[in-house]
């Protein structure tokens, strides 16, 4: 990857962290967490992997997303709002009466949005079900779903898993977020999901472990899905909760709360000054 | 007398006679093609009908992505494993973003028989009728079926068909002008004394029990209410104003079925005495479909029964 593309992507999943900070402080609530930890990976597909238009956001061709780790909307709704979906200001209406921000993503609010999620395990089912119409119509459109570590204990997950290899589904990708946490606290000891590697192979899986915060790793891994053929491919994002900030870092209790006045101003300096270093 | 089949035949019929005129149907199943006899759809357009194992949480996420891309999805099970343990796959995948989906549940009731009661769904349509835009359909007979299927098809929005196991008259078949409309109850006997509003298996013991009560002098009004939501309100007011008392009668849990959402009409717009056959709050258990029916009281014996009880609290 050239330098100058590097940085510019950089910047982006900067901005996307700070329109996470941004968001979820103006609602006084939301899911700060996993969204910093996948800031590079919506960065990634909305502006260097996936085949998308803001001015025609239901182009049947289009590729599909599917953000199944539905409480990380603040960082897709950010994404798209700096991929021209609609204004940054609107990032201010997050889970407010009336927005078309709900505080998971709701395909029928917000025209962008390809399904409604939320609720955890469900959204490899759906990628498959639209990874399938693709197949079944003889179009080239992609699929592309991003899960959490600890939405992994859902047993649809493992079935959604048996159903995209069973039907060959090379048009599908699925990148778990592996940032460690949920809310209970670490995933090896709430539920141990290890080894994940091992376990999306034996379901006929092509996967790549990758730092998620790398764009050079990323943009191989994506490569490697596209050129997948005959089978799914997982992404074994291993990342950081709350990078960027660094009094979120790890903690699992930053999955579900916003900042108060005087963490707000600290977040927002350090993501500011990451602008200038 | 009839013809009798069961109404999963028609679930099978009616895809299999929608596929070439609808290239966009897709039909799923979980393991149950040949029982659900969504088997008919394979054999005729095998290039669309996928088998999701038995694994009903995923189909109806597949039954969704398929539909979010542009396909009307027919998702087809039993009613335990439809309504029942997928019920929140539904609710947040299907109904909340308000998906092109038909859930086709078969085995629906007691009438599944020998299974017993972990394969007896009396709950199905007390959990779809909660859910905000669902159409929820209950054929009486076999060509009732195939009309529903084809309607819920042609319907945008997600649909819940409930389909039987045991073979019931094909009423309908034999009805002149016979005409099927998604929300519209069907008068199907004209009376005075009692309103008998039946559903699925039960329209046609409805209707013996209204000729065992004529031959007791006793005017029986018969509704067939095959679309449970959105419910006839109209149609039922109508009727029951006329007759002064209603018995409803399914085979599902008093609570939550056609029972309840009669009651919420009745009570909302014309308060009439009220009385519910079907499953008393209880399970079911194994035995021939036959001896079920009698033990719940869901035989034209009974129904006549209940409807003199209603009458008789009526005048009281």
């Amino acid at each position: 990857m050239e330098a100058s593309v590097r940085k510019e992507l950089t910047e982006l999943a900067r901005k996307v962290r700070v329109g996470v900070i941004e968001s979820t402080n103006a609602a006084k609530c939301g899911h700060p967490g996993g969204s910093l930890s996948i800031a590079e990976i919506v960065t990634w597909l909305y502006f260097k992997e996936m085949r998308v238009d803001p001015k025609a956001p239901q182009d049947p061709d289009r590729d599909r997303f599917v953000l199944s780790k539905g409480h990380t909307a603040p960082a897709l709704y950010t994404a798209l709002a700096l991929r021209g979906f609609f204004p940054w200001e609107e990032l201010y209406t997050l889970r407010k009466l009336g927005t078309r921000l709900q505080g998971h993503p709701s395909m029928h609010a917000l025209d962008c949005i390809d399904m409604s999620t939320g609720s955890l395990g469900q959204g490899v089912s759906t990628a498959c079900g639209m990874a399938l119409a693709a197949k079944l119509d003889k179009k080239d459109y992609r699929v592309y779903t991003v899960l959490g570590d600890g939405e992994s204990e859902e047993g649809q997950v493992w079935e959604a898993a048996m159903f995209a290899a069973h039907y060959r589904l090379d048009n599908l990708c699925a990148v778990f977020d592996l940032n460690g946490l949920q809310i209970d606290g670490e995933v090896t000891k709430v539920m141990n999901i290890a080894p994940m590697a091992d376990k999306l192979r034996a379901f006929g899986w092509e996967v790549c472990e990758i730092n998620g915060h790398d764009f050079d790793e990323i943009e191989r891994a994506f490569e490697t899905a596209r050129k997948t053929k005959s089978r799914p491919t997982a992404i074994l994002s291993h990342s950081v909760k709350g990078k960027g900030v660094s009094f979120m870092e790890n903690q699992a209790a930053w999955h579900g709360k916003a900042t108060s006045p005087e963490e707000y101003e600290k977040a927002m300096a350090e993501l500011t000054a990451a602008r200038e270093a | 007398m009839a013809e009798k089949k069961a109404t999963r035949e028609a679930l099978g019929d009616g895809l299999k006679a929608l596929g070439a005129s609808m290239p966009e149907l897709v039909v799923l199943t979980a393991d149950l093609a040949e029982t659900t006899r969504a088997e008919y759809f394979r054999r005729a357009f095998p290039e669309r009908f996928f088998n999701c194992g038995i694994q009903e949480e995923n189909m109806m996420g597949v039954a969704a992505g398929l539909a979010a891309a542009g396909k009307t999805v027919f998702a087809t099970t039993f009613a335990m494993f439809a309504a029942g343990r997928a019920f929140e796959q539904i609710r947040n995948s299907i109904a909340y973003p308000g998906l092109n989906v038909k859930i086709a549940a078969t085995h629906a009731g007691i009438s599944v028989g020998e299974d017993g009661a972990s394969h007896q769904c009396n709950e199905d349509i007390g959990l779809m009728r909660t859910l905000p835009g669902m159409t929820i359909v209950n054929p009486a007979d076999y060509t009732e079926g195939i009309c529903a299927v084809e309607a819920c098809a042609r319907l945008k929005t997600p649909c819940y068909l409930r389909f039987g196991r045991a073979a019931v008259p094909d009423l309908s078949a034999g009805e002149a002008g016979y005409r099927f409309e998604l929300g519209r109850g069907r008068l199907l006997r004209e009376g005075t004394d009692v309103t008998v509003i039946a559903t699925g298996l039960t329209v046609s013991m409805a209707l013996e029990a209204a000729k065992l009560l004529a031959n007791e002098g006793i005017s029986a009004e018969v509704i067939n209410i095959h679309t449970i939501k959105p419910l006839d309100a109209g149609l039922i007011c109508r009727s029951a104003a006329k007759t002064g008392c209603v018995l409803t009668a399914e085979e599902h849990n008093i609570i939550g079925g056609l029972g309840s959402a009669v009651a919420e009409a009745l009570s909302e717009n014309c308060p009439v005495l009220l009385v519910r056959a079907g499953m008393p709050d209880c399970f079911g258990e194994s035995g021939s479909a036959a001896a079920l029916l009698e033990k719940y009281g869901l035989t034209p014996v009974d129904l006549a029964r209940q409807a003199k009880a209603a009458i008789a609290r009526k005048k009281a």
